[in-house]
């Protein structure tokens, strides 16, 4: 008896389940993205907010990473792909061989890479020129006290101890950044070391931290040390972080308005595929090291209904879903690069 | 040896029913094929690890062939990779913790199994078993936060001092480094290394000791040259169960290795292993060639396990050719 009943609760629940199930793939929409672990919070919360104004529209997100995102984006495994860098033109051609038609970059908000130190007995705010910075990191300035450091930081005592220098160990789009940057800034930096989420760091760069946790661990433990974090890290976690001379000779302190200005200034040149390094960007209020986050939308979804749902969202992104970026410490996308986005989300068919 | 003596007897009585044998015995058969399938499994999941990981890194094998064991450049921005730097840093860092580990282990445990108390041997027992669950992460923090200043601090200068004329203990100190990973290393195998021993030693046969010390031994003696050399297999057992942990150990590690691809004689000095750069670097590997070398890097990995394995095994044959050359 009790087995008899046993199954008989069983095959309800069976088909309970299955109803709900097709109730489920008939109103719902999925989508599946992966990609960069930078954007990540906004990225959650955009979904989240999306899905309870439009319930009919589940989009779920896999922060693997930028690399990540770009492969599976390429491989076709999920409907859109995240980067903190953009597509390179091989990885392009590599997307266009496969699918016989191109992806398109969106930007969604920004980010930027910040200096952060540990020089004992110094408290001041410290300016950075871009000589400066690409000097440490390529191992060419080694003490605290060189003129390239002291002649923009009058008033400040700097010691004359060994700068050891920390970067990020494992792969990520803050890495890019601050070597696409010292790439702009500096010949040689280009020429032997170059960009890319890892590089072959120049000694004596010496010490790796995993994450932006790792790097604060190692300035914070280490004396007379320089590392560079995300800014939303420094921003969340009080983080001293020093300012840096932009192109047209300001030194700026990172923050929401510097790097949106970064923004806005590239956007008068902006290109149509939206592939666009704001790093070193004019403007007197442009923090320079600065950058776009993307997602990867395929330019033709035959799925009409995925097609709208996702076209739905990104103008959504764009507009009313900028004005979650800030509480969480991203800079907000410029008007003229929202217009020219919009006008973009159209062409995808 | 009294007790089993004695049920073999108990179950003659019903072993005169033929059938009963013959079930028990197709019984036995299907024992064995079970336990076969699971034994083959592991050798399965072993073999498809390493063909998988073959198969997955063409790339920079055609590329760099067997160079790549012996370079020291890792540049993914100009794709250049070579393993050796992360190899030594392997070696190194399971090398110092376990130098650390052994002793330190192998003496715990001989207390816990022969010399205290039984109160204080459970007691003592139980904390070290929470230790081994302690996640590798937790580790890595009190290392960067702790272990590193103090190394930073006090240790390293005072080696300097003293042993700096050894290059093993040269170079300015960082903290983080060769030395701070082989420490946080041997504090993490160590539970493994206390908790199986003090099982082995514990069931060492009480007639060994008994013997030992009827022939006049001390206390220490019968337990250093009878009980210790009677478990001997299974203390190098925890010590192999160390080793791969100590190999494949890959958060704590990063945290306090300094994450630099060089090679240094210096303890001091930082570097990078190979379960570190993988877990570093595999999610935002964005070019074939860059990803395949982390994957061959995998390979290298499981190569290296297999043969300091090995290794470690030959050592065990030699050593136990050797107790029984003398006990002859």
């Amino acid at each position: 008896m009790t087995a008899k009943r046993f199954a008989c609760v069983l095959a309800l629940g069976a088909l309970g389940a299955l109803a709900a199930g097709g109730a489920w793939a008939q109103g719902t929409m999925l989508i599946n993205g992966a990609g960069a672990t930078f954007p990540y919070p906004i990225y959650s919360k955009w979904f989240d907010e999306y899905h309870k104004k439009f319930p009919n529209v589940q989009i779920n997100y896999q922060s693997i990473g930028s690399g990540g995102g770009i492969k599976q984006v390429t491989e076709g495994t999920v409907d859109f792909g995240a980067s903190d860098g953009p597509m390179n033109a091989e990885q392009i051609k590599a997307y266009e061989d496969k699918h016989g038609f191109g992806v398109q970059h969106f930007p969604t908000v920004l980010g930027a890479a910040v200096p952060t130190y540990n020089i004992p007995g110094v408290s001041a705010t410290l300016n950075f020129t871009p000589e400066a910075l690409a000097g440490i990191y390529l191992g060419r300035i080694t003490k605290w006290n060189d003129p390239a450091i002291a002649s923009v930081n009058k008033g400040v005592n700097l010691p004359g101890n060994e700068i050891i220098v920390v970067h990020r160990a494992d792969g990520s789009g803050t890495t890019y950044i601050w070597t696409d940057y010292l790439c702009k800034v500096n010949e040689d930096w280009k020429n032997k070391v170059g960009r890319g989420t890892s590089v072959n760091w120049p000694p004596p760069t010496a010490l790796g931290g995993k994450g932006n946790e790792g790097v604060m661990g190692i300035v914070k433990e280490t004396p007379n040390s320089i590392g560079y974090v995300e800014l939303i890290y420094a921003i969340q976690n009080n983080t001293p972080y020093g300012t840096v001379r932009n192109s047209a000779g300001v030194f700026v302190k990172a923050g929401l308005a510097s790097v949106s200005a970064a923004a806005a200034g590239a956007a008068k040149n902006m290109p149509d595929d939206f592939r666009v390094s704001i790093t070193d960007a004019p403007g007197k209020t442009a923090y320079p090291i600065s950058s776009f986050t993307w997602l990867l939308i395929p330019k033709k979804i035959p799925d009409a209904g995925k097609r709208d749902a996702l076209k739905g969202f990104l103008k959504w992104m764009a507009t009313d879903g900028q004005n979650f970026a800030e509480p969480l410490a991203y800079a907000k996308l410029p008007k003229e690069v929202v217009d020219k986005e919009l006008k973009a989300i159209n062409t995808i068919e | 040896m009294a007790t089993s003596s004695a049920t073999i007897p108990s179950a003659g009585p019903s072993a005169g029913a033929r059938s009963f044998l013959s079930r028990l015995k197709s019984g036995d058969e299907i024992a064995r094929l079970i336990t076969l399938v699971f034994a083959a499994s592991v050798v399965l999941i072993t073999v498809a690890l390493v063909y998988q990981l073959w198969k997955d890194s063409p790339l920079p094998r055609h590329a760099f062939g067997w160079r790549f064991f012996v370079t020291d450049v890792w540049d993914p921005v100009f794709d250049q990779f070579g393993a050796l730097p992360f190899i030594y840093g392997t070696v190194v860092t399971s090398s110092v913790g376990l130098l650390i580990a052994v002793p330190l282990g192998l003496g715990a445990a001989i207390f816990l199994a022969e010399l205290a108390p039984q109160k204080i041997s459970d007691t003592l027992t139980f904390f070290i078993d929470l230790l081994a669950a302690v996640p590798s992460v937790i580790y890595g923090l009190l290392g960067i936060f702790i272990l590193v200043p103090l190394l930073r601090e006090y240790v390293q200068p005072a080696l300097g001092k003293t042993l700096g004329f050894l290059p093993l203990f040269s170079g300015p100190p960082f903290g983080v480094g060769f030395l701070a990973a082989g420490i946080v290393l041997a504090i993490m195998v160590i539970p493994f290394i206390i908790s199986v021993s003090r099982e082995v030693l514990l069931s060492v046969p009480r007639e060994q000791r008994e013997a030992a010390l009827s022939l006049g031994a001390t206390r220490w003696e019968s337990t250093w040259k009878v009980v210790v050399p009677f478990a001997r297999t299974g203390i190098f057992g925890s010590i192999f169960l160390a080793l791969a942990r100590a190999l494949g150990e890959t958060m704590a590690v990063t945290m306090v290795i300094g994450n630099a691809p060089k090679i240094s004689a210096s303890l001091f000095s930082p570097g990078y292993s190979i379960a570190a750069v993988i877990a570093n670097e595999f999610t935002e590997a964005t070019g074939d060639l860059y990803l395949q070398a982390l994957i061959e890097l995998g390979l290298v990995l499981f190569l290296l396990t297999f043969i300091l394995n090995g290794l470690a095994r030959l050592l065990i044959l030699v050593t136990q050719r050797r107790g029984a050359g003398v006990h002859a």
